[in-house]
This record gives C-alpha cells, sequence and structure tokens, in this order.
C-alpha cells in the first residue's frame, strides 16, 4: 500500500512541502492558523496522523456518503475529518423516512457501519451548529445547540458545506399552528406521529389529515398519515401529482392508484389559510375555490430550499433560486471551500434527491485526493416509495429533447401507464415515465442514452408476458446498475469473472451494489446470474451428485408424489445414470429427512428414514466435541415451574452433566453418553417434558419477555403468546433451524427482531417482523405486518414459515431467502397477506396438519425397543461406556479433558481424569 | 445362505483361527450378528481390546473402520452418514463431515484439512455372524490426535 505522503499531488491543496506553488494558489496554501496543517512534512512521514483536516459542515446522507468514501479512498490516512451534524444523531437514511410509521425504529435508518464513527480519523460532532466561516482564517465557529455550551473555532483545510435544505414553509396564514408539520427529519415524523396518536387517542375518531403538496414527497407523507391510522388529502396547487417526475397521463393514472389506496386528491387547489379550533390547534383549511376541508393535522410538503445561509455570510455566491454556486468539481469560487448534495447549486440548478448529492461528494473526495473527478450530470431518476403504488420517472420524462418520440401503453382497467421517450430514430431510450408497473424500471434506467435492442414497445409489456415478452437487456459496461453506490455493470461483472463470485450475497459483499435502498438488487440478481452462465460457470442449484433438483424443486416432487422412502425418491427422482449402488451422501440424505419431517410422514427415526439423520436426529442429542451428546428439554416461551428445574437438576445431578442456560431460554446439559440418552429421556419425559429438538433443523425456541402479566410495561401477553407458538411449531422440520421471538411491548426485551419470526407487541394487537437472525451475520427482521390480531398473526407466521419450508434452499435461513425469493419481502407479504400465489389454503392447511400429526420425537422412541436398539456405546458391549472420554472439573462442573490434558495425566504429571460422566445414585 | 466375504480368503472357519505365519497371524473375532445391524447405519463395537466401526451397506457388505475420527479426536465414526460417492461406499464423519471410503478407509474429502485415511478391518459375514479380522498379536491402540475446536456458532449450542 502506498503511504507516501501526496506532496507531490497536483492537488492545490496539498500540504505546504515542495513543488513549485504560484498565485493565488500559493498564497491559498500558506497557512495562516496554527493547526494540524502546519504540522511538519516529517512529522507526517512518520506516521503521527493525518496532516489534513477537512470539515464538513452537515450531517445528513451527503456527509456520510463523503466520508465513507474518503474513508475508503484515503488509504495513506492524509485526511482527518470532523463532521458537524445539527441533529442530535448520525447520519441516517432520510430517504427512507417514511418507513419510520412502518414501525421501524431510528437506528434502523443508520447508514452504513457504525465503524466508521469509531475511525480515529473521523470525530462525528452532533447536535452542533457551525455559525459562521471566516474564510480569510479558515476556520468555522459552532455552537451546541440549545446555546449553552460555549462556541468553538475550528481551523480547516479544506470545508465541505453539505448542510442540506429545509422544508419550505407556504406563506400561508395558519401555517405556525400547532398540528402543522413538515416532512424532514426524524424529529418532525416523530413529532408528527405523535400528534397523530394523540389525537386519534382524544377525538376517538379516525383523525383527518391533510397534505398540502402532491409531489413525490407529500405522496409518501399522506401515505405515512395513512399507515398511523388518519385518513388523508392531498392537497395539490397544479394540475397533477408529482409534475417534477410524471407527465399528464402518468399524473392521471397515478391520481387513480392514490385514489385506491383511500387518499383523497384535490388537484389545482390553492390552500389560501389554516384555521385553529377552539383549543388553538388547526382546525380546519379554506382554499381559494371557496372550499374548505376539516383537518386535525396537516403536513407541509411544498418543497425544500438549499440551506445556504451560511455561504451567504460568508460571502460565496449563491444561485438565484439558492443554493451554493459550484464548478464542476464541486468547489466554490474558495479553492478551499466546497459544497455537495441539496445545497450546492451546480450546473445553475439545485437538485433535491440524493443520488446527485453523492455523485458531488464522490467528486469532493477525489479532488481531495488530488483527482481532477468532475459531476457527470443529475440522474434524476427516481422511484416513489410508498407500498402499493409504483412509479417511477427517470431520463428526459417530458420528451423534451428536440425530435423525441413517446411510446405509451396504458391501461386504466389495470391501472397501467407506462411511457418510453425515444430519441428520432425510436432507437436510443432517452427516458420514461412507469406508473402502476415500475418493474421494468432497473433494467431500463441503466439503458438511458443507448440503443434499446429489439421492438421498444415489447419493454412496455407487462413482467411476464410469456415468450412475446420483456426482451433482454444487454447492458453495456459503462452503465450504471446501483446509482446509490455508483456501481456500473462492469463491476458488478468482474465481481463474478474476477473476484470468483458466485451468488448474490457474495457480489453484494464484493461490490456494494444494492446495498443502500436495494431497488436494483433484481437486475444486480440477473446480471450475476447472466454472468456466471456465460462464464461456463453452472449455477447449479442441484443438491449433490445424486440430485440434479435443487432443495425447493425435491420438495414439491415429494409433495406431489407423496413417496416417503428415500430409495423410492433416489430411484425415481434421483441424476440419470448414477452407479448401480448409489446410496445417496451425507447432503442429500439430510435434506430428504428433512423434508419428509416437514411434510410429516412419521417417526424421524421410522423404517429407512432413520438411516438418512445426521448423527443429532438420529439419536435425538446434540453430538459434542468428545462425542457426548448434551440434552435440551423444551420449555416454551422460557416457562418453567419450580419442580421442573428440580427435575432438570436431579437428572443434571445424578448422570454428572454439565449445565448451561442457553440463549434461547431454556437449560442444556452436556456430557451424555449415547448410551445414557434414554435413560435422561425416560426421566424427563415422566416429569413433563419433551424434545426440545436443539438437535434439528426445525423450531428451536419462542424466547419472550415476561409481558402484560407482570411487567409494569406490558402491553401485551408475550409469554402466553410465545407458549402457543412454540407448542405450535414444536417439532416443524425446515430447511435450517429457526427461532422466534415475542416482546410484550416496544422495549424489545425479547430481542424478537433478532430472530427468524419476530413479534411484538402494540396497543392494538401484534407487530411481526421477518428474517432476523443472529450468528456470522446478524441481521435484524424486517417488517412484514402491523397491528394483527393474535389469530390473523398466527395464520401469518403459518403462512410464513410454510413458503419458506417449501422454497428455500439446504440449509439456507430465513434472511437470505427472503432477499433471494421471488419479489423479495414484497413477495412474500403479497403471497402471506394477499394470496397472489394462491397457495395460501394450501400453506394453512400443511401447517394444520404438522400441528394434527405432531408428537414427542423422545417420548415415541422410549415406546419402541426398536428404536432403542440405536442407543447401545457398542454392540457387542451395550453398556459399557466409551472407555476414551476423560472430563476434567471446572467451575464445580465437569468439561472434557483437553488432549494436553489427557497426556499429563497418563504420565501422572497431570490432573486425575474422570473418566466418563457417572451415575452415583444408581451405584 | 448368503456368504459375503472381503478377505481373499473364502474358506476360512466360522470360529477365531490363527491363518498364515506367526508373523502375520490374524484371527477372526465374531462380533454380533448381522441382524444386530441396521442397514445403512454404523455400530460401535469393542474389538480385541480397540474401537471399530462397523457398518452394514444396502448389499449386505459389512465394512470396518476405525472408530476413532482422526479429523476430531472424538470415538464417533459409526455414527456418520452412510452414502456413496461414485462407486464407493463411504461415511462422513459426524463432527466435522469428512468423507471417507468404507473400502479402503480413504479420505475422500477433508473438507479443507490434510487427509488422513482411517484404518480398516477385513470383515466376513458367516452364518448370520459378523467377524472381524485381528491380529493375534494385538496391535497397540490408535494414539489420540489432537481436537480441534470449532468456534461457537450461535447462541444455542448445536455443533
Amino acid at each position: 500500500m502506498d503511504t507516501s505522503p501526496r506532496e507531490d499531488s497536483p492537488d492545490e491543496l496539498a500540504p505546504p512541502t515542495t513543488g513549485p506553488v504560484d498565485g493565488v494558489i500559493g498564497e491559498l496554501t500558506e497557512p495562516k492558523h496554527p493547526g494540524p496543517a502546519t504540522e511538519t512534512p516529517g512529522t507526517y512521514r512518520a506516521g503521527m496522523g493525518a496532516s489534513r483536516h477537512l470539515v464538513v459542515v452537515g450531517g445528513g446522507m451527503v456527509a456520510h456518503r463523503l466520508v465513507e468514501a474518503l474513508r475508503d479512498r484515503d488509504d495513506a490516512g492524509t485526511w482527518r475529518v470532523t463532521l458537524y451534524a445539527e441533529e442530535p444523531r448520525a447520519p441516517y437514511d432520510r430517504v427512507a423516512l417514511t418507513s419510520y410509521f412502518s414501525g421501524r425504529d431510528a437506528s434502523d435508518l443508520a447508514l452504513g457501519t457504525p465503524d466508521l464513527w469509531d475511525d480515529p480519523l473521523v470525530h462525528l460532532v452532533r447536535d452542533t451548529r457551525v455559525t459562521e466561516i471566516d474564510r480569510a482564517a479558515r476556520t468555522v465557529t459552532t455552537v451546541r445547540n440549545g446555546g449553552s455550551g460555549p462556541t468553538a473555532v475550528e481551523p480547516y483545510d479544506a470545508l465541505v458545506l453539505a448542510t442540506g435544505s429545509y422544508a419550505a414553509v407556504p406563506p400561508i396564514e395558519g401555517s405556525d399552528l400547532p398540528g402543522v408539520f413538515v416532512y424532514r427529519t426524524i424529529d418532525d415524523v416523530a413529532a408528527l406521529r405523535g400528534w397523530v396518536e394523540e389525537a386519534a387517542a382524544r377525538w376517538k375518531r379516525p383523525v383527518r389529515g391533510a397534505v398540502v403538496g402532491g409531489g413525490l414527497l407529500g405522496l409518501e407523507a399522506a401515505g405515512a398519515l395513512q399507515a398511523l391510522g388518519a385518513q388523508s388529502t392531498v392537497i395539490q396547487f397544479g394540475p397533477r401529482l408529482m409534475p417534477l417526475q410524471v407527465d399528464e397521463g402518468g399524473g392521471e393514472a397515478l391520481r387513480r392508484l392514490i385514489n385506491g389506496k383511500g387518499v383523497a386528491v384535490r388537484l389545482n387547489t390553492s390552500t389560501t389559510r389554516m384555521r385553529p379550533g377552539r383549543d388553538g390547534k388547526v382546525r380546519r383549511m379554506d382554499f381559494a375555490d371557496g372550499g374548505r376541508l376539516d383537518a386535525d393535522v396537516v403536513v407541509l410538503a411544498t418543497g425544500v430550499r438549499p440551506r445556504d445561509e451560511l455561504a451567504r455570510a460568508a460571502g460565496l455566491d449563491v444561485g438565484e433560486r439558492g443554493g451554493v454556486v459550484v464548478d464542476a468539481g464541486c468547489r466554490t469560487a474558495d479553492p478551499h471551500v466546497y459544497a455537495a448534495g441539496e445545497v450546492a447549486c451546480i450546473d445553475g440548478a439545485v437538485h433535491g434527491i440524493v443520488a446527485p448529492g453523492y455523485a458531488m461528494a464522490e467528486v469532493v473526495v477525489d479532488r481531495l485526493l488530488g483527482g481532477q473527478a468532475v459531476f457527470p450530470g443529475a440522474d434524476t431518476a427516481t422511484k416513489l416509495k410508498l407500498s402499493g403504488v409504483d412509479v417511477a420517472s427517470f431520463g428526459d420524462a417530458f420528451a423534451t429533447t428536440e425530435g423525441a418520440l413517446e411510446l405509451v401503453h396504458a391501461d386504466p382497467v389495470a391501472g397501467i401507464y407506462t411511457k418510453l421517450v425515444l430519441s428520432d430514430d425510436a432507437k436510443t431510450l432517452l427516458g420514461g415515465v412507469l406508473v402502476g408497473d415500475a418493474s421494468a424500471y432497473a433494467s431500463l434506467r441503466p439503458m438511458l442514452g443507448r440503443a434499446l435492442d429489439g421492438d421498444p414497445g415489447a419493454y412496455l409489456l407487462p413482467e411476464g408476458a410469456g415468450s412475446a415478452g420483456r426482451p433482454a437487456t444487454t447492458l453495456p459496461d459503462d452503465a450504471t446498475v446501483c446509482s446509490c453506490n455508483n456501481v456500473t455493470a462492469a463491476t458488478v461483472r468482474g465481481a463474478v469473472t474476477e473476484h470468483g463470485c458466485t451468488d448474490l450475497a457474495a457480489v453484494k459483499a464484493c461490490t456494494k451494489a444494492g446495498t443502500s435502498c436495494g431497488s436494483c438488487l433484481p437486475l444486480v440478481k440477473k446480471l450475476v446470474t447472466t454472468e456466471l452462465e456465460s462464464a461456463g460457470i453452472t449455477v447449479s442449484k442441484a443438491l449433490c451428485e445424486h440430485f440434479d433438483l435443487s432443495r425447493a424443486q425435491l420438495f414439491d416432487v415429494v409433495r406431489v408424489t407423496g413417496l416417503t422412502t428415500f430409495s423410492e425418491i433416489l430411484t425415481k427422482h434421483g441424476r440419470d445414470g448414477l452407479p448401480q449402488g448409489a446410496r445417496g451422501c451425507d447432503i442429500c440424505k439430510p435434506v430428504v429427512a428433512s423434508i419428509l419431517g416437514s411434510l410429516d410422514t412419521g417417526h424421524v427415526l421410522e423404517g429407512e428414514t432413520a438411516t438418512l439423520q445426521d448423527t443429532n436426529d438420529h439419536v435425538m442429542a446434540n453430538l459434542q466435541k468428545d462425542g457426548s451428546y448434551s440434552v435440551v428439554p423444551r420449555i416454551p416461551g422460557g416457562e418453567v415451574t419450580p419442580e421442573g428445574l428440580m427435575v432438570i437438576g436431579q437428572v443434571a445431578k445424578d448422570y454428572g452433566l454439565y449445565t448451561k442456560i442457553t440463549g434461547g431460554q431454556r437449560i442444556d446439559m452436556f456430557g451424555a453418553r449415547l448410551e445414557q440418552l434414554p435413560e435422561i429421556w425416560g426421566r424427563l419425559v415422566d416429569a413433563g417434558f419433551e424434545s426440545g429438538h436443539a438437535y434439528g433443523k426445525s423450531l428451536r425456541t419462542v424466547k419472550s419477555c415476561v409481558g402484560s402479566t407482570w411487567c409494569r410495561f406490558g402491553v401485551q401477553d408475550s409469554v402466553a403468546l410465545a407458549v402457543e407458538l412454540e407448542l405450535r411449531y414444536r417439532g416443524l422440520r425446515s430447511p435450517h433451524k429457526f427461532k422466534l421471538g415475542v416482546s410484550g411491548c416496544a422495549r424489545e426485551c425479547a430481542e424478537a427482531r433478532g430472530k427468524d419470526v419476530g413479534v411484538i407487541a402494540t396497543d392494538k394487537g401484534w407487530n411481526v417482523y421477518v428474517g432476523g437472525n443472529g450468528g456470522f451475520t446478524p441481521r435484524h427482521a424486517q417488517l412484514l405486518a402491523e397491528d394483527l390480531d393474535t389469530q390473523t398473526l398466527v395464520r401469518t407466521i403459518d403462512r410464513f414459515l410454510m413458503y419458506y419450508i417449501r422454497t428455500a434452499d439446504r440449509l439456507q435461513r430465513t434472511a437470505p431467502w427472503v432477499e433471494e425469493v421471488e419479489g423479495g419481502l414484497e413477495g412474500v407479504r403479497a403471497v402471506v397477506m394477499d394470496d397472489s400465489l394462491g397457495i395460501a389454503a394450501d400453506l394453512d392447511a400443511a401447517m394444520a396438519r404438522h400441528v394434527d400429526l405432531y408428537q414427542d420425537e423422545w417420548k415415541a422412541t422410549l415406546e419402541d425397543p426398536e428404536k432403542l436398539r440405536r442407543f447401545a456405546s457398542f454392540i457387542n458391549a451395550p453398556t459399557t461406556p466409551d472407555p476414551s472420554l476423560a472430563y476434567v472439573a471446572e467451575r464445580g462442573q465437569v468439561r472434557p479433558a483437553t488432549p494436553e490434558e489427557r497426556l499429563a495425566s497418563s504420565d501422572g504429571s497431570g490432573p486425575v481424569l474422570v473418566a466418563g460422566t457417572t451415575l452415583e445414585v444408581r451405584r | 445362505m448368503t456368504t459375503t466375504t472381503t478377505t481373499p480368503s473364502s474358506t476360512t472357519p466360522s470360529v477365531p483361527v490363527v491363518l498364515g505365519t506367526s508373523s502375520d497371524a490374524v484371527g477372526w473375532t465374531t462380533v454380533c450378528h448381522v441382524a444386530d445391524l441396521v442397514p445403512e447405519r454404523g455400530a460401535a463395537a469393542l474389538v480385541d481390546g480397540q474401537q471399530v466401526a462397523l457398518f452394514r451397506l444396502a448389499d449386505g457388505t459389512v465394512r470396518a473402520v476405525q472408530q476413532l475420527d482422526p479429523f476430531s479426536g472424538a470415538h464417533v465414526m459409526s455414527r456418520g452418514i452412510v452414502g456413496s460417492r461414485g462407486d464407493a461406499p463411504t461415511v462422513a464423519s459426524p463432527m466435522y463431515k469428512q468423507v471417507f471410503d468404507l473400502r479402503t478407509g480413504r479420505c475422500l474429502e477433508a473438507v479443507g484439512r490434510e487427509p488422513v485415511d482411517l484404518r480398516t478391518w477385513p470383515v466376513r459375514v458367516e452364518g448370520g455372524l459378523v467377524m472381524v479380522a485381528v491380529p493375534v498379536t494385538p496391535s497397540a491402540p490408535v494414539a489420540a490426535v489432537a481436537v480441534t475446536v470449532v468456534d461457537p456458532a450461535d447462541d444455542e449450542v448445536t455443533p
């Protein structure tokens, strides 16, 4: 790695060291203040820290991207960065703000990895404003919010203004009334949420909401109000919704769609004033046409204005409609001051969306590191993030290019309006508007400015319109696939061809494509598959050398044919041309065992099925490193009686087992020998315990907090629900283990969102989250549905689990499955909540069958002498313990002896080993 | 009655007997009835003071390999999944899933480790009895090998 200083860099901001400097640049590189920039090059070479100081004013998405990119690229550590964020939190995903209403908490909106803020070269100062820039002295003055703290003066070598915008408040009488909100920050949204919830509680009727502004943000705000249970009306001054993005036809289709979602729309309406009720809070809106509307809450979404006041005060140029004027390198007239994001006025325009801001951040970083990058032009493509309303717009959506042709497909019945804008020869894609079905967005957008293959009209056909459907696009290498992270098709392809990635997850990790908003993931997936195929790498879903089928295909085969033995399944559906005597392997056998288990075809140890089980399932215990096993009785919901605890304690004591509380709220007993398992389980079953399936690819536990029965804060009985769910899904075989959690209130003490299915109580019922896990790649579960009653909740989880069991790959947990399955989380929601595949009844029936047929595997085994034979330690000495087992005492319990301890014991120099665990009371 | 032998000799009587010279003396120890063995599963046996893993294959053949899993140091080979790789009947270690040819003990899949083969024993089935060939002079027990520790995978202990 090049760690040499960049003093030979052509960058005007190079440290004042060697090399020719002249004119204005020379003057400006003269340090005029004490501080890091005066450190000598010698200090810098000695690696005692970054020599230059970058101050970023603003803590939004662009500021975050800038710091992330700088730390990514500045290998030599030439810059240290101080970020001043006005909000009391680290930068967050403002674009996803609306999702804050879907029950997500603020931390879910965090951008990137938290490690960035631990970087010694990055200093994030929250809750602090920059009040003044002294360009001559190259310092900024800062003050803590609330004005309590003293002001501070901080020198800089380079300054980036990334102050963003503020929500414009139109000059309408009453816009300062309580109950009138803007929609910009987490605090705005939280205040709005609090207001609506309080109003709903007070009025005991649906809260009447109104949104002034029918643009992108206004529609999102309307959706958010609706998500809060409020009625919502959008008031649009102009003749159509989203006027900046869609044309007249698209606007009309959009209005219908929005209406269809239950949001009222008033077009061509000018609000003249908002009037308070007797309580002083907003109550009514008056319109210029004489109309009026009752409203308990109003959101103003009439646009944003750049926060350019610091720049103005510092004497920097601002554009006609605001915004700090910068050149193509994002630099102001002052070579030490840059601007990026919504505050910048570049090519005479201010851009209120994030993609151009990210591009500017990258340009600034390149310039700081001595590069010559220029702003590539604004990518103004937008996609509305409103559930059930698909709108996308990109490129020259209004066909303003000379000679441009418009190709329109409108289906008012289906609520679809799609339009492509093409060059005058009808070949090159110039832009498009997609309303009602934006599924072509991901593949069309990167084709902007390029010739489309085949008949352009075919791109407007609905997705999956058979062989005559959309042509497959061949993306040029330089086409941007992921605009959030600026990843090109070539980079994605290179991840496959050069870095050996063979699946979507690996490509995401390698390229960062699709890791921000995720809208490009379908395209990335398609690219990866195509590339793997053309590279001759077969994306084989084949299980192993015995089956060409994937697990999901095999599941369908077994389900439909009703076959119940491995031999039949292998003979009829195994790979062609298997050698005589091919008998499956350690891959396909457990898969078939799991499938048969999921279909509840009988006991796991019944007949031939017993031969398919891995050792854990075969002896219904967990193999440990020395060949002994651990035993875990089920403790549903983590609820256990003192008598139950005493039984477990006595069993562990009698057999000398090491005991430990698991993460799943139950008790694990270690060191049981194979031949002891039936005896141990005999005692546990007698005491009313049953198998905990800690050994199975199946439900492990349903973790719960204590809930409303005891807890002062609980709003629902989480333990009762956890017990119900655990008893419902116990023994359900699945592609991988899965866990559930139930929390009795939003404090989430059960850590339910770290589970495959997490349930969190609300005042109105339950929110259900899916796809979480701990382990190597921790994942937070994502919201699937809100405020369900218990019956609907159970049905939803039934379907989710069964859909997962039927379609997941071998050893694929729910998080990667949700990502890979058709349509992602939305697709899962459609299947589970809206029965989009028409399989819900079938899934319900399958779960009902599981619940009906459940039996405790251990109890059934103890009743069957044939099954008990497999627990002999030796076939010719069935009760002789494995003579190799040896234990040492530690903290009052046993543990397996290490190889060193065994050696030391055998030559008499070490501790005396305990030869196996013993049953004292029965001797 | 079917007689299956896996040694060159097919005329050996069904009781332990010394074959050959004293330097390579081999005896046959009767271990169990073939019916005691579950087809396509293993069972451990104590043979001549050593732990042996017996496997009854689908075609009736019985194979014997060392019970000690050389990769984990635990005596568990009999608890692995029986299957096939190409023509080779195999067992996969239940511990870290290395795969071995049951005919030769050869390690076919080392799962990223240095391959280590298993010791095998000749086995014959006669009169419904399973017999394992043992040297007349007992050999030293197989030495234990270092144990590999796997990362704790999750919050519930399930290696």
